[in-house]
């Protein structure tokens, strides 16, 4: 116990080796993001909490919009008093980030000076300003909905011709790609525009609660500024409401365990005006609502439920049974809102003067204001946004697919974007000149070496930090979005001495204890297999998943904290869960028995 | 039921009558009215008390005795101890006295020779802590019948001039005009488990949290520490259990129902070792194997548990420590005793954080960096 923690560090980047083979798909990433031998002074994190699969090359596109976005909001715009932005670096597929902190007194008291402008400013005029950013957000998602289906026809239509337009179709490939790039990038300055401001003001609440009540547990916090009608509960309310209708349509029979979507939706068109009804409101539903991903939203192929369906109809079944069992299935928020209020004013009165109920009255006000924004921003941003940008680069892979240029439209996110433009850039040489394309020589062989890299990489444990453990990890950026503190170094530090036992340690996300079969779920197509009573352990869930959880008994991630969408959704459910284990998908086995302590987070495995 | 001013019912008594039934009997009678469960019982007034003593007075001075020692001379302090509680024990009582605690006896126990009872001191010092170190502490359980009674009655006033009693009142100067004692008599249960809880963590002095020990049988084992109680830690708003500890509990408390007899089970002090004397009395067997390592509560009894702390709480408006037994008949709770929390009362914390003038710096311990 006595040891020092210097003595074990973490290895050193250029102590990382590319693996053997996988070289030249590791220079498909940026020459700005490899590491260097000047990288070995800083310490690094491997970032499993937004990264947790190895990264192709076209997805790297996230990690490079949105630190730079996340870096000029800390660094430039609300000027962050001790820290500038994060960096990032990537080796075998994998993204390690390390925090530019500002450590000079001098500095940080000139930095507080214009935080105090800026930041505060947001804060008091928060409502108006996160009501303006929602009228940006959905600009912007209009923009890009009103980008053009790409086409290059033989000859332009004679109407352009007629209509002097003087620009031809393949330029419009270049533009709509830069238009689709430059999206993306501007919705990453959206998604950062409250975010570190939102997470201060809950973390000061927080902080103020953890210094009152040492022993509260994070889930209760956030259960004191959780909204009730949040976005992030919609896409399942959704769910619940098109179970209702089916009921009260008459045509829940249609729905059962087992038949695909497709099928389902040719039988209620065949179904005459109540099958028709029900899908006039399944579009209502799916504008927006189903516009969001089973992962979160960092990968080109965590797909959304409008591009399948399985995922909400997986669950009408199960919600048409409690439908017809009487259960309203509505979330009642009047009393939702009446539980939390009671809950503050709970804590409130065990506070042990006027003086300290009078402060937490204010960071709780404060708390309350920044929350919607906090709990809100996935939906527009990773999953609505995100969904809108691949589904765009994949209708460029399909337009690149059918030249030759790939075998599978899904290809085209083996290419960094740069390459990528190239690569549009040669078609439209090539349709402008008549002569074949270069691509289909080029790509295809391109392609195949970055997929076995990527599959290389997968199996391949990469250490959870590098370079020289920090005497105090003092960014609120750090802490505040990936959790990690001193704390948490030294305990993964010491994850070679535990991994003998038999208990996971996590998040305490919500509370009550379980026993259950493990159902190790490590994507979405496998959720068919979990049956009533299972314990789902998944590295990560979002609200897409919020249907199973009616059927599951307790859930346990790899990754998350207690805001964590899981955390939330277990809460809702009422169900024992931890999250942020780091290790449940690799150490659990699947239908092993194993007990999940939701108060405490802790999983042990029984058998 | 009727009462006297010798005898109150404790249900007709509050913490505003602590100076005549003591400390523990205003306890009870509080929570009693507060509508929380406790065993039934009366309190044996000071004024019971001094109406003996005035009668002993009349007879040979006992205060001014006790006045004329000097607190370092503990050969005369031991003489004098011994006379006067020889007195206390032994001399008549007054008739009024004794009418008034049979009387009250024979209606707690319904007639019933075999009615067990607990026999308590209930010191009417505002400090707890000069009680116990003035040895005013006593407890005799599972005392049967009225002359068992009178007598652990007797015991109790006379702790007062036991030789530790006298000269921690001589050391700090307290008159013997204002020493006076109330005894509380209160039906005993048998319990299967029982305990202490505090409405706040002992360890950080947590106030969201209830901590919870307990283990089979009669509080006594918990309460003098001969047994390693299983302990949990529930919220006490949330409900959640963040600590399950269950314990090898090898021992515990019961009725010496067969064979023991009358033992005084002082806090603190051992309860066995009384084997043959007559009926009565408390003694500490062995605990089934099969139970050693099971926990002693339910789930449900612990957020039942946690419920009546918050009520407790609540009605005295700070942190308690309580005394708590669940009745092995049936299955109900019950508070034996509830005493403010003295330790972390105490303390002078420094608040988590004042109201600022702009609410919004107290962002800045996020942003602003260590200080």
């Amino acid at each position: 116990m006595s040891s020092k923690p210097e003595a074990k560090g973490f290895p050193l980047p250029s102590s990382l080796t590319v693996l053997p083979g996988t070289e030249r798909a590791q220079a498909a990433y940026p020459y700005f993001i490899q590491f260097t031998r000047a990288d070995d002074d800083r310490f690094w994190f491997y970032n499993s909490m937004h990264f947790p699969e190895p990264m192709s090359a076209f997805d790297m596109v996230t990690a490079e919009a949105a630190y730079c976005a996340l870096g000029s909001s800390n660094t430039r715009v609300h000027c962050l008093p001790t820290t500038l932005g994060i960096d990032h670096r990537i080796i075998n597929g994998r993204v390690y980030i390390g925090g530019n902190a500002v450590t000079d007194p001098a500095e940080i008291a000139r930095r507080t000076a214009e935080f105090q402008q800026r930041a505060f400013y947001y804060y008091e005029h928060w409502e108006r300003l996160y009501a303006q950013w929602r009228e940006k957000m959905l600009q912007l998602i209009r923009d890009a909905q009103a980008l053009p289906r790409l086409e290059l026809p033989e000859f332009e239509p004679l109407e352009h011709v007629r209509a002097g337009r003087g620009i031809a179709s393949n330029h419009w490939l270049l533009d709509t790609y830069q238009k689709t790039l430059e999206g993306y990038f501007r919705m990453w300055h959206h998604h950062f525009e409250f975010l570190l401001l939102g997470y201060g003001a809950y973390m000061t609440f927080f902080a103020f609660c953890k210094q009152a009540f040492p022993e509260i547990g994070e889930q209760t916090v956030a259960r004191m500024v959780a909204g009730i009608e949040a976005e992030i509960f919609r896409p399942d309310e959704e769910v619940r409401r098109l179970a209702r209708r089916a009921v009260e349509l008459g045509v829940e029979g249609q729905f059962r365990d087992g038949i695909p979507a497709a099928a389902i939706i040719a039988s209620l068109e065949r179904a005459g005006p109540p099958g028709r009804e029900w899908l006039r409101e399944l579009e209502a539903s799916r504008d927006p609502w189903f516009n969001v991903n089973v992962g979160d939203g960092f990968y080109h192929y965590h797909r959304s439920w409008n591009d399948d369906l399985s995922m909400p109809f997986a669950a009408i079944p199960g919600y048409v049974g409690r439908v017809k069992a009487g259960e309203s299935l509505q979330r009642d928020h009047a009393k939702l809102k009446t539980e939390r209020e009671q809950l503050i004013a709970d804590y409130r009165e065990l506070l042990a003067t006027e003086e300290e109920r009078a402060a937490y009255d204010q960071m709780i006000q404060l708390a309350h204001r920044v929350f919607p924004y906090v709990e809100g921003h996935k939906f527009y941003c990773e999953h609505w946004y995100t969904n809108l940008f691949f589904n765009k680069i994949r209708e460029f892979g399909a337009l690149l697919a059918g030249h030759g240029f790939f075998l599978a439209a899904e290809d085209v996110f083996q290419l960094n974007h740069y390459e990528l433009e190239s690569a549009i850039i040669d078609l439209m040489t090539s349709w402008s000149n008549g002569s074949p394309p270069r691509g289909p020589q080029h790509w295809p062989r391109i392609v195949a070496e970055r997929r076995a890299a990527l599959a290389a990489w997968a199996k391949h444990d990469t250490p959870p930090a590098l370079g020289p453990v920090p005497d105090v990890i003092d960014d609120p950026a750090i802490v505040m979005l990936w959790g990690i503190t001193r704390e948490s170094l030294d305990a993964w530090l010491a994850v070679g001495r535990e991994a003998s036992s038999n208990e996971l340690k996590g998040f305490a996300a919500s509370s009550g204890v379980v026993e259950g079969p493990a159902r190790v779920v490590k994507s979405v197509e496998e959720i068919s297999r979990i049956e009533k009573g299972d314990i789902l352990v998944c590295q990560i869930t979002n609200p897409t998943w919020a249907p199973l959880f009616q059927k599951i008994s307790a859930a346990v991630s790899d990754i998350g904290g207690s805001m964590s969408h899981m955390a939330i959704v277990a809460r809702e459910f009422g169900l024992p869960a931890v999250v942020g284990t780091g290790s449940a998908t690799t150490r659990i086995k699947d239908g092993q028995r194993i007990r999940v302590d939701g108060g405490r987070g802790i999983v042990t495995i029984l058998q | 039921m009727g009462s006297s001013t010798h005898v109150s019912w404790f249900e007709e008594i509050g913490l505003h009558d602590r100076p005549h039934v003591g400390g523990k009997g205003g306890s009870l009678g509080e929570l009693q009215r507060a509508g929380i469960a406790v065993p039934p019982g009366f309190v044996v007034r000071t004024q019971a008390f001094e109406r003996f003593l005035a009668e002993l007075e009349r007879g040979s001075p006992m205060r001014a005795r006790v006045q004329a020692l000097h607190p370092e001379d503990l050969e005369a302090l031991t003489a004098c101890s011994k006379t006067l509680r020889a007195r206390v024990e032994e001399a008549p009582l007054p008739a009024d006295v004794l009418a008034a605690i049979l009387s009250a006896h024979a209606t707690l126990c319904r007639d019933e020779a075999r009615t067990p009872v607990a026999v308590r001191s209930s010191a009417t010092t505002e400090d707890a802590v000069d009680a116990s170190f003035a040895g005013l502490q006593d407890t005799y359980l599972w005392v049967l019948g009225a002359d068992q009674t009178l007598e652990r009655v007797r015991s109790c006033w006379a702790s007062l001039y036991s030789v530790e009693s006298i000269s921690y009142r001589l050391s700090h100067r307290m008159p013997e005009e204002g020493v006076a004692m109330a005894v509380v008599v209160q039906r005993m249960v048998d319990s299967r488990t029982a305990g202490v809880m505090f409405t706040r963590s002992p360890t950080t002095g947590d106030r969201s949290v209830v901590t919870i020990e307990g283990s089979w049988g009669l509080g006594s084992a918990v309460v003098g520490g001969e047994v390693t109680p299983d302990r949990w830690v529930v919220g006490k708003i949330t409900g959640d259990i963040s600590v399950r500890e269950i314990s090898e509990k090898a021992i515990q408390h019961v009725p010496a129902a067969l064979r023991g007899g009358g033992t005084a089970a002082a806090a603190g002090g051992p309860a066995s070792g009384a084997a043959s004397a007559p009926a009565g009395g408390i003694e500490a067997v062995p605990v089934p194997q099969e139970l050693r390592r099971a926990a002693c509560l339910s789930d449900e009894e612990i957020q039942a548990l946690r419920a009546v702390a918050r009520s407790v709480e609540r009605h005295y408006g700070r942190p308690q420590d309580i005394e708590w037994a669940i009745d092995r008949r049936t299955g109900g709770i019950l508070l034996l005793q509830s005493r403010p929390e003295t330790v972390w009362s105490a303390m002078k914390s420094r608040p988590a954080a004042r109201p600022a003038d702009n609410p919004l710096s107290h962002v800045m311990s996020i942003f602003g960096g260590r200080r």
